[in-house]
């Protein structure tokens, strides 16, 4: 059985199962969820980088920015 | 339908790879020639545009042309990390099967040397089903840039990597405001 929790960022973390027989020790999973996910239209009016910014980001949009690697994944490092 | 292209003799972004690494290029070339690559990305939008509606045409024009323009940067990495390797140094990277076949030459497979094949796309006619196959593969791109990041060291193509990621995210965006339009398409208000 495993839960997944909500992290502030992008990042959420689950466990999985981990007998005592596995021949691993345990690691803790992560999946990104980007913004385009949770606000799939864009509205107006939103604040905008400065243009070349935007060039080097990849995006005109601070709330559509997604960083990776994250710097730490749910507070945790890998 | 007329579509005219104009090719700008540069990168869409910039690409400097620091680090002589032939072993990255057999992972990069999943973006090459693989099933969720920049080759079947653009393939797949630029054939749905002829069944879809008018309204969304234009944007799959937008995002296909983009992914060659992908095409072009995965292109550069992988050239700049394989022209001067010698044979010893590909087959070291895993690259000898490659190199048998195709020398110092590009060709459309993925990492694990499967020959690129159109059943990796599709174009059903169905205009929500593509869509939303559309909306899948912008993920799926997104996660294998990834595990190609989490495989590397080198702070400059990472920088690269980083960018086309991000582009993968505003796809997906961009897709899924398509649906919604599409959602509405009877009864939009039309405001000019």
């Amino acid at each position: 059985m495993s839960t997944v929790e909500r992290t502030p960022s992008q990042w959420r973390v689950y466990r999985s199962y981990h007998s005592p027989f596995d021949p691993c020790p345990p690691r803790t999973r992560y999946f990104n969820v980007p913004p385009n996910v949770l606000q799939p239209f864009q509205t107006s009016a939103r604040k905008q980088f400065a243009p070349h910014e935007a060039l080097r980001k990849g995006t005109l949009w601070p709330e559509y920015f997604s960083p990776y690697p994250p710097e730490a994944r749910g507070g945790e490092a890998e | 339908m007329k579509a005219i292209w104009i090719y700008e003799k540069k990168l869409q972004y910039p690409v400097r790879v620091s680090k002589c690494d032939p072993r990255l290029a057999k992972m990069l070339i999943e973006q090459y020639g693989g099933a969720d690559g920049e080759l079947s990305a653009a393939l797949r939008y630029l054939n749905q545009r002829y069944s879809i509606p008018d309204k969304v045409i234009g944007l799959l024009t937008d995002i296909g042309t983009e992914e060659f323009a992908h095409l072009e940067m995965i292109a550069t990495m992988v050239y700049k990390l394989t022209k001067d390797a010698t044979p010893e140094q590909l087959r070291a990277a895993g690259l000898a099967d490659h190199y048998v076949n195709h020398s110092h030459a590009l060709f459309y497979h993925d990492a694990a040397g499967n020959p690129w094949t159109a059943t990796y796309i599709q174009a059903k006619g169905d205009p929500i089903a593509d869509l939303y196959e559309d909306i899948a593969a912008e993920e799926k791109a997104r996660a294998t840039y990834q595990w190609i990041i989490d495989n590397t060291d080198d702070p400059d193509i990472v920088d690269s990597l980083r960018f086309l990621r991000e582009r993968e995210v505003v796809h997906s965006l961009r897709f899924r405001e398509a649906v919604e339009i599409l959602k509405e398409y009877n009864h939009t208000k039309k405001v000019f």
